[in-house]
């Protein structure tokens, strides 16, 4: 490997988070950028065609070495890494709408999801998955939450735009009859992107 | 397009209660749950039945605390009245009243859709572990206790029967012996005309041993019956007989040569009160 590769390894390994070519690129001020992508690359070759049990994944918009799927049960059963605990069904419902919606206040995630949603939001916020992003102009000024990076790490996803447009989903209650339901299907098709 | 209904949740301040059931998260999955049950198409929902099973299941549920729940109750017994409204035949202009409701629960389809893609995007993820130990992040703070007063007093009797009882100490009187120590050092005195504290304490003395002796010589000296001299910061003092000064008035001043002097001044103005006493 090249040195810069190297170097790039041993950030990655020293790391517990994902890490930014910006990042990346000043472990050696005289390379690129284009130096680092290409030093990047040669590290995950290294993994992949060395048969290493770890690859690089691109996370939340940053670099981040993780261990194989293959690994993971085993792991798990030998109980040398805690698996990340799931969220409720509550919880990931209020992330959906918060994902696709965001800015969005409490109370268009209440109208949407039919229940409070107070604790909800509170937990999501201590677990740093969502946080308060400005106010909204109506009355009351209410708090709009948006989503962070960590939730990116969580869902494994590079950014916002990987989520899947709502058009790709096909809602299962679709009826037999579509021309009955028409401005139903419109009013419910979801905005894709932020 | 306009949202009809304002947030419904002024009454949800706090969580009325935590559904336990994990299959339902809210009203709407319920909703959908029994329309699916009975594979009911959703551009002509049979409110009146519809409406009836909800109540039977929020009742069968002993969910009717729950605002959340009673809200879409509400809303249902009243699209089912509203459909009972007369209308004419192909009237122009007329609106099903189900619409709001069906817009709202294919946005909520759509929301679980959505929702378990998230949820399968995790997994993938939790399958992956970067280096090192991560510490879980924190867990969901508890759902509110719900107890009943019997619980209650079991857990106070339950803490009360854990207490330790209290430790008593038996404090014994250990005063200072004074006299004894004065009577030490005056023997001392008799046969040594110097010696230092640490020999004035003897062997292993005890923190008894050490404040008698203490006070006995700051009284002797205070008495003008030895003098305490420090030849330097931090040594050991030096115990040193005295005359009193009626009997030997020429020697006190010479003693100390840089250390604090620590023999009081009040020492000098009463020898009077020693002068009957036999220098030994």
């Amino acid at each position: 490997m090249t040195p810069l590769a190297q170097l790039i390894e041993a950030a990655l390994f020293a790391a517990n988070r994902p890490i930014t070519l910006e990042e990346l690129q000043t472990l050696e001020p005289e390379s690129s950028m284009a130096d680092v992508r290409t030093a990047l690359d040669e590290l995950r070759e290294h993994y992949d065609f060395d048969g290493h049990a770890v690859e690089v994944v691109e996370l939340a918009g940053g670099y981040q070495v993780l261990t194989r799927r293959a690994f993971a049960e085993a792991i798990e059963r030998a109980q040398i890494a805690v698996r990340t605990p799931k969220l409720t069904a509550a919880g990931m419902e209020t992330l959906a709408v918060i994902a696709y919606r965001q800015p969005v206040g409490r109370a268009e995630i209440e109208e949407i999801r039919g229940v409070s949603a107070g604790g909800v939001l509170r937990s999501l916020q201590e677990r740093g998955l969502i946080e308060v992003v400005g106010r909204s102009e109506g009355a009351g000024r209410p708090l709009l939450y948006g989503t962070t990076p960590l939730l990116l790490e969580l869902l494994g996803l590079r950014d916002l735009a990987e989520l899947p447009r709502a058009e790709e989903f096909s809602v299962a209650l679709h009826t037999h009859k579509p021309e009955a339901s028409d401005s139903a299907e419109a009013a419910a098709s979801v905005p894709a992107e932020s | 397009m306009t949202t009809p209904q304002a947030p419904t949740t002024a009454l949800g301040a706090e969580p009325a209660f935590v559904v336990k059931l994990d299959a339902f998260s809210g009203p709407l999955d319920l909703l959908l749950h029994l329309l699916r049950e009975e594979q009911i198409d959703i551009a002509d929902i049979p409110i009146a039945r519809i409406a009836d099973q909800f109540l039977a299941a929020i009742h069968h549920l002993g969910l009717n605390q729950a605002a959340d729940y009673l809200e879409m109750a509400g809303r249902l017994v009243r699209l089912k009245a509203q459909m009972l409204l007369p209308r004419r035949e192909g009237e122009e202009g007329w609106e099903d009243p189900r619409h709001e409701l069906v817009r709202r629960l294919l946005e909520y389809q759509l929301v679980r859709e959505v929702a378990a893609w998230l949820e399968r995007a995790t997994e993938r993820r939790a399958d992956q572990y970067p280096r090192g130990y991560l510490p879980p992040p924190p867990e969901l703070p508890p759902p509110p206790l719900t107890l009943d007063l019997l619980e209650l007093m079991k857990a106070v009797e339950k803490v009360i029967s854990e207490i330790p009882s209290p430790v008593l100490h038996r404090v014994v009187p250990r005063p200072l012996d004074t006299e004894g120590a004065t009577r030490r050092l005056e023997e001392m005195l008799a046969e040594r005309e110097e010696f230092t504290w640490l020999e004035a304490l003897g062997p292993r003395p005890t923190i008894v041993d050490v404040l008698s002796t203490l006070l006995a010589l700051l009284e002797l000296a205070k008495r003008g019956r030895v003098k305490l001299a420090q030849p330097e910061a931090f040594a050991t003092f030096v115990i040193r007989r005295e005359t009193p000064a009626a009997e030997e008035p020429s020697s006190p001043a010479v003693e100390a040569p840089t250390g604090a002097e620590l023999s009081p001044e009040t020492a000098l103005p009463e020898p009077a009160d020693d002068a009957p006493r036999p220098a030994d």
